[in-house]
Order: C-alpha cells, then sequence, then structure tokens
C-alpha cells in the first residue's frame, strides 16, 4: 500500500469526524487496556482454555480511542505485513468490528494467529508515537485480535475475493505460517495453489508447536478454512523430496514452487548423559502433547512425565513447554538459562505468565551432565554456574562459567529447546539447490527466489529460526515475487 | 487415507497388510520406511517397507502387535483404512555388487530384510539369507527368500526347523565356509548387537537397520536418536541404516525401554 492510499482513506469523511470527534489530549489521558487473563491458580489445570481471554467489546471500543490516526502511521513500519493498523483500529472506534476483519485481511491471512502470538512489543507497538510522547502504545496486538475473533465468532466470516483463475499451478511445500500466507496471496491473483504438508495434520509450528494454551486449533482451523473456501488444496502426508520428487512436480504441471519446510531438526548440546531416557528436545516433548494428544486422553500416543521437570533454553519453545510441563502435574518445572533474564529472547507476556504460573527461572546456569537411574531415566543434572562477560556477536553478553562452581539437581524429566536448524529434506532432494553452511536455503533477499529460478523460499528454512509473523511476510513477499516472475515468462 | 487390500498372519501377534499407496510405491527403494498412523487416535508408527507393486500401487507392511496402535493394525481387515501413511522415509540401502552378501534377520526384521535381498541379488551379488525365530512357526517369507537369493538357511532356537541355533551360528558358520564381503542384519536390537560383535571380530562390514521409537519420522523431534561412532544420530534422517561396529546397541536398547511401561499400561486396557 502506498502513502497516497493510506491517506486517501485516512481522509474518508467518517476518519475526518472521528478524529475531530475527541481531542488528542483526551485520548492522551486513556489508560492502556489490560488483556483480561485466567488466574494462575486456575490456568494450570487446563490445556485448551486459552490464558489470554480477549477484550470485550467495550474495552476494545474504548483502547482504540487511544489511537491518534497518525498522518504519517510509523506503526505500520514496524508490521513485516504492513497491516493497514489505523484504519482497522479506527473502524473498531466507529463499531465497524467486521470492516476491521476485512482491512486486517487484505494484508493478512492469520489476523487471528497474529494478534495472539506476535511480538507486538518488538515491532508494530514499538513504532507507536505515543511511546515519544511518554505514553503506553496502543494495544494494537489486542485489538487485532478482536476484530478476527469478532468476525469468526459473528459466523460472518468472508473469504476475500480471488481473481478470476489464470490458468497456472503453484506447489507450497509446508503448510506452516510462510506457506499458508504464500497460498493466501496467491489464490487471489488467480492461482490453482496446492499446499503439501509432511504432518497429518496442516498448520505446522501452529498446531505442533504452539499449545492450546497460548494458541487454540479451533482458531488455527478456522483460519485455515477460510482458505480452503478459497480453494487452496491442502494435502497432508505428502514429502515433498521424499514422496513425490521436485522433477515429479513439474510433470504434475506446477509452474512455480514456494518452500516454507521450516527449521525442523531440534539442536542438543551434545553433554554426557543427554540420550539418557527423559531427556528429550521441546520439538518432542510439544508435538507428542499438542499434535498427538499425549497426557490429555485424545489418543494413544504417551508421553513421560516429571516430578522435577528442567526446561533448557530461553525462548518462547522453552516457556512453552515448561508452562506445559506444570499443566502436565510437574511438581517443579525449573527453567534454566545460561544468560541473564535481561537477555532472554522470550517474549516479556511468555516470561510474565511463566512466572505467574510458578516456573523456578534458574537464570546464569547451564547444564554439563545428566546423570541416569539404573534403568536410564534421568534423575539428576549438574548445572555450571554462570557469569555475564563481553558482548558477543548478537551483541548480548556472553554467559562464561564461574570456575569451579556448579550445583546438582534432581531432575527426571529434561526438556531441551535450545534452537533448531533447518530441515535438510529439501535441500538434500534438490542438488541445484544453493545452501548456506548453516544448511538454510539461499534466496536473493528482494524477491525470495533462490538459485533454482521457479522455486522461492521463505521463513525458517531461510532464516533458521524467527517468527511467524516474518515467516509470513516471507509467504506474501515471495507470492509477490513469483507472480511478477510468472507472469514475465 | 489408505485401504488395506489384503492380509497374511504370519503368526498370532505379526500381520502382513498390502496397502494402497501408488505415490510410495512408485519413490520407495529398498531400505526406505513409511510412518502411519491408524485413525485420530493414533500412535504415529515406523514401519519398514516390505515390498511394492508399482501397477498396482500398492506397499507391503509387516506390522508386529506391541503396544495400542501396532495391536489395533494388526486386526484390521481387508477393505479398512489406515488414516495415514506417509514416506518413503530414512535413506536407502547402498545397493552395489559387493560379492557375497549375507542377509541375516529374525521376528520382524525379517520383513524389511526381503526387498535388500531382492536388490542385492538383482545388483549381481551371491547372497545367503540367514532366517532365525524361536520356534518353526515364527519363520516368516521363507518361499519368497528362497527364491530372491541363492541360499536359505534357517535356524530355530527349539531345533523345530532348519539348525537349532542362534542367527550368529549360522552366519558364522557361512563365514568359516566361504569368504563373506558384506553382512546386513536387521531383526531385534539385541541380536543386531550379537551379529555386530561377531563379524567384527571377523572384520567384515555389516550393516544394521534401526527400528527405534519416532514420532514425526521426518528429523523433527529427536526421539530416535541413537549413538553412532560416539555421535549422535537420528534414525529418521541419518539412517535408518547404518555401520553395525558403530552401534551403541546397550543405549539403543535401553532408550528403547522409555515407553514400556505405558505400552503394558495401553494393551492391559486394550484387553479389558
Amino acid at each position: 500500500m502506498t502513502l497516497e492510499e493510506i491517506k486517501a482513506l485516512r481522509s474518508e469523511p467518517w476518519r475526518e469526524e472521528l478524529r475531530k470527534a475527541v481531542s488528542p489530549k483526551e485520548r492522551g489521558a486513556i489508560e492502556r487496556v489490560k488483556m483480561n487473563e485466567l488466574t494462575p491458580e486456575y490456568r494450570v489445570t487446563t490445556f485448551t482454555e486459552e490464558v489470554n481471554q480477549g477484550l470485550t467489546k467495550e474495552q476494545a471500543l474504548l483502547e482504540a480511542k487511544r489511537c491518534l490516526d497518525c498522518a504519517d502511521p510509523s506503526c505500520m513500519k514496524g508490521c513485516p505485513v504492513s497491516i493497514n493498523i489505523p484504519t482497522f483500529i479506527k473502524n473498531i472506534e466507529r463499531g465497524e468490528f467486521l470492516e476491521a476483519a476485512h482491512v486486517l485481511k487484505e494484508t493478512s491471512s492469520l489476523p487471528a494467529v497474529c494478534g495472539r502470538v506476535c511480538p507486538q512489543e518488538k515491532q508494530c507497538e514499538s513504532q507507536c508515537i505515543k511511546l515519544k510522547m511518554k505514553q503506553q502504545p496502543v494495544a494494537i496486538g489486542y485489538l487485532e485480535r478482536f476484530a478476527a475473533d469478532y468476525e469468526r465468532e459473528s459466523g460472518q466470516m468472508q473469504a476475500p475475493k480471488c481473481a478470476p483463475k489464470n490458468g497456472k499451478k503453484v506447489a507450497v511445500v509446508g503448510s506452516g505460517p510462510s506457506g499458508l500466507a504464500f497460498s493466501a496471496d496467491m489464490i487471489k491473483l488467480g492461482y490453482e495453489v496446492t499446499v503439501f504438508e509432511a504432518l497429518h495434520e496442516i498448520g505446522g509450528v501452529l498446531k505442533y508447536g504452539i499449545p492450546e494454551f497460548r494458541l487454540p486449533n479451533k482458531i488455527v482451523d478456522a483460519e485455515i478454512n477460510v482458505l480452503r473456501e478459497m480453494g487452496v488444496n491442502f494435502q497432508p502426508d505428502v514429502i515433498v523430496g521424499k514422496t513425490i520428487s521436485y522433477d515429479q512436480l513439474h510433470e504434475m504441471g506446477f509452474d512455480g514452487i514456494f518452500v516454507g519446510s521450516g527449521a525442523g531438526l531440534p539442536r542438543f548440546m551434545n553433554i554426557p548423559g543427554e540420550n539418557a531416557i527423559g531427556v528429550m528436545s521441546s520439538n518432542e516433548y510439544l508435538t507428542r502433547i499438542n499434535l498427538m494428544g499425549a497426557g490429555r486422553g485424545l489418543g494413544d500416543t504417551p508421553v513421560l512425565k516429571g516430578k522435577n521437570v528442567a526446561v533448557i533454553g530461553g525462548g518462547n519453545t522453552a516457556m512453552d513447554s515448561a508452562r506445559t510441563a506444570r499443566r502436565m502435574g510437574a511438581e517443579r518445572v525449573m527453567l534454566v538459562y545460561r544468560r541473564s533474564m535481561d537477555e532472554m529472547p522470550a517474549r516479556k507476556e511468555e516470561v510474565h505468565h511463566a512466572l505467574e504460573e510458578g516456573i523456578e527461572f534458574m537464570t546464569l546456569h547451564n547444564p554439563i551432565e545428566y546423570h541416569a537411574d539404573e534403568n536410564g531415566r534421568v534423575n539428576e543434572m549438574v548445572l555450571q554456574v554462570m557469569e555475564l562477560g563481553e558482548p558477543d556477536a548478537s551483541g548480548r553478553r556472553s554467559p562464561v562459567p564461574v570456575e569451579g562452581k556448579t550445583e546438582t539437581l534432581p531432575a527426571d524429566l529434561v526438556i531441551v529447546a535450545v534452537g533448531v536448524s533447518p530441515n535438510p529434506i529439501i535441500p538434500n532432494a534438490i542438488s541445484a539447490l544453493e545452501t548456506s553452511r548453516k544448511g538454510t536455503i539461499v534466496v536473493n533477499e528482494e524477491t525470495l527466489q533462490s538459485s533454482v529460478s521457479d522455486l522461492f523460499a521463505g521463513g525458517d528454512i531461510v532464516r533458521g529460526g524467527a517468527t511467524v509473523i516474518l515467516a509470513m511476510g516471507d509467504g506474501r513477499r515471495a507470492a509477490a515475487n513469483m507472480h511478477s516472475y510468472l507472469s514475465a515468462r | 487415507m489408505n485401504k488395506i487390500l489384503s492380509k497374511k498372519m504370519f503368526s498370532e501377534k505379526v500381520a502382513c497388510l498390502e496397502v494402497e499407496a501408488p505415490l510410495i510405491a512408485r519413490s520407495r527403494k529398498a531400505g526406505h520406511f513409511v510412518i502411519v498412523r491408524i485413525d485420530e487416535r493414533g500412535e504415529r508408527i515406523p514401519l519398514t517397507i516390505a515390498d511394492a507393486d508399482i501397477q498396482k500401487g500398492t506397499i507391503t507392511l509387516v506390522v508386529q502387535a506391541v503396544g495400542a496402535s501396532s495391536t489395533r493394525i494388526t486386526q484390521l481387515e481387508p477393505g479398512d483404512v489406515l488414516h495415514d501413511v506417509v514416506g518413503p522415509l530414512g535413506h536407502a540401502t547402498d545397493i552395489q555388487k559387493y560379492g557375497t552378501v549375507v542377509c541375516c534377520g529374525g521376528g520382524v526384521g525379517v520383513a524389511p530384510l526381503y526387498p535388500i535381498v531382492k536388490a542385492m541379488h538383482e545388483a549381481g551379488n551371491r547372497v545367503i539369507v540367514v532366517l532365525a525365530a524361536r520356534t518353526k512357526d515364527l519363520i516368516i517369507l521363507e518361499d519368497e527368500m528362497r527364491a530372491a537369493s541363492d541360499e536359505v538357511i534357517i535356524m530355530t532356537d527349539d531345533g523345530s526347523y532348519g539348525t537349532k541355533g542362534l542367527v550368529t551360528n549360522g552366519v558364522e558358520t557361512v563365514i568359516n565356509r566361504e569368504k563373506v564381503d558384506k553382512v546386513v542384519c536387521i531383526g531385534p536390537t539385541i541380536m543386531m548387537k550379537f551379529v555386530a560383535l561377531l563379524t567384527k571380530k571377523y572384520d567384515i562390514s555389516t550393516i544394521v537397520s534401526l527400528n527405534t521409537i519416532m514420532v514425526d519420522g521426518t528429523g523433527m523431534c529427536g526421539a530416535c536418536r541413537v549413538s553412532v561412532g560416539g555421535k549422535t544420530k537420528f534414525v529418521c534422517v541419518d539412517g535408518p541404516e547404518f555401520d553395525a561396529h558403530e552401534v551403541d546397541f546397550d543405549e539403543m536398547m535401553m532408550r528403547m525401554r522409555a515407553y514400556k511401561a505405558d505400552e503394558v499400561e495401553a494393551m492391559s486396557k486394550l484387553n479389558a
């Protein structure tokens, strides 16, 4: 969207009127809304009930009033998919909630997901003009979620209009956020879109990774169903590079391929005892519980339970694992992180929720060894005490061991959440595809086109580990660029 | 959804299923496996592909009742469907002309051994098969193996069929008789461990195919990890075949017991 288009929308009479109705001073006097939450005592007893309960109509109307409807909205620059933020918020302010949802869906195919899992505090909200005025930023994420939820619950969910079919076919590898965003844009442009998913469920990390107390499956499914209605064809249980080859995709008539296969491989630390029973990756732990329903009476898949659970890492996945372990009935859940609270990469909200739920944060500790009982089950972890040294390449102060200082603590379940590496299946299957030393697919940074001209890629298979919204931004950018590439051909 | 076209019970607990899966039938090679889920409640189970028919668009799977999901799969009948079959997964067997190849197996391991025997034989190797079981009734795929190899040696623990003794006795007899260039072994972990010890003694290169616990089967979870040559490997993406002399079988056997208690509990519920 150009600045002119943004300005044209802003100068519509209803917007002008709305701006005049309340003075900036009055708008500034309203306090930022607080998210309604389940109490920590109650929420640790439930897997599926969301911690964040969303805003009421009244709360949303009031919060929307805080937005100043800036002439040059800086918030939009903080959004990887450039949602027209003031336009959707002003629609909320005037009570046109469905219209607000439509504005969101012009640019984001998964607004109810983004409203929940985007790190708004680092994106749109971090650019809000109110911060410069020493005020709290507008709660853009809460409002996004409100509008998307309102539309879904109204039963008037509308699939965006699609251009007439252009006779071209595109294949999408992986049904996570980047693949879904790509599919939404391509189907709108008139392409025939088929999404191949390796797992039995559509949604990728939104399903296997993020727990339901943060992102319920029914929310993800509702957004996927809109894509289905628009005509996107989803094929689970198909692994491109294994079940069907890149050449076969061409035989099947696909003109372009988008790879959003994600960062699948869990990293381990290669320390003694790490292969003991009860030490597992966060991917395994969360997949068993979220995707397979283990420990929730939802199927045959089992998952090990622990009394003293240790989660290693400080990212959102570590928080999700720790909070899941709490819900699985652990007596003690320790989060072991080698740096301090300040360097922790997890969202502030997740850290806050984890603390409220009684997770013990053991910062400046790093596991160096695990001990197991006579059956091979882990029973203790040895932690090296750390301190902060000089800043490293990432700008964070790097942790260094305090010599001779270790602690041994009981732990009968250890969940390792120290990062992931790109999934190697696609790079291994297409020899002409250029990859980096880390195994990510190398693409043109502008167009997301790979060394194989009809193959574009985005999300974690390119970035190596990022966020849902950055992956979605990639999907949208790849769609625009593949469209120009295929149109010119 | 993948329809079951035919079924044969190899024993009380082992079923052989011919399953519709045209894309997999076309792309699979010896050594590949699939992940199967019986229904919405089912666990994802790795099963090595025993055979395939591109014309019919089918693959053959041999399933042993171990936990709840695998037991329920063995109870399916022709016309029933598997909710999900995904693959082929893992690396295919490195088929070359080695010379004389001994392919040995036991239990349901004999099923995934069969396509390797066929492929090794087609590649021009002299192939000697050693099949081992507790007793005569548990010997499977004997006719198929005879048709696809140069010689089949049967070993039973109780001597009810073939020669009385373990798989290692059969393999050692061949080694003492002629020059063996390669050994392939698929079976219970303990069997593979002892075959590996035997062939190490004679310094014969040996491949084993591991069937560890898996969830996704595509490298995502790491449940299948094993130590090979002191390094952690994922059976699903790095294997399933490894150099037998490098595998830490003791660690693998320990890790295979992770969900033993859950299996026992699930089975008692299923039988109740």
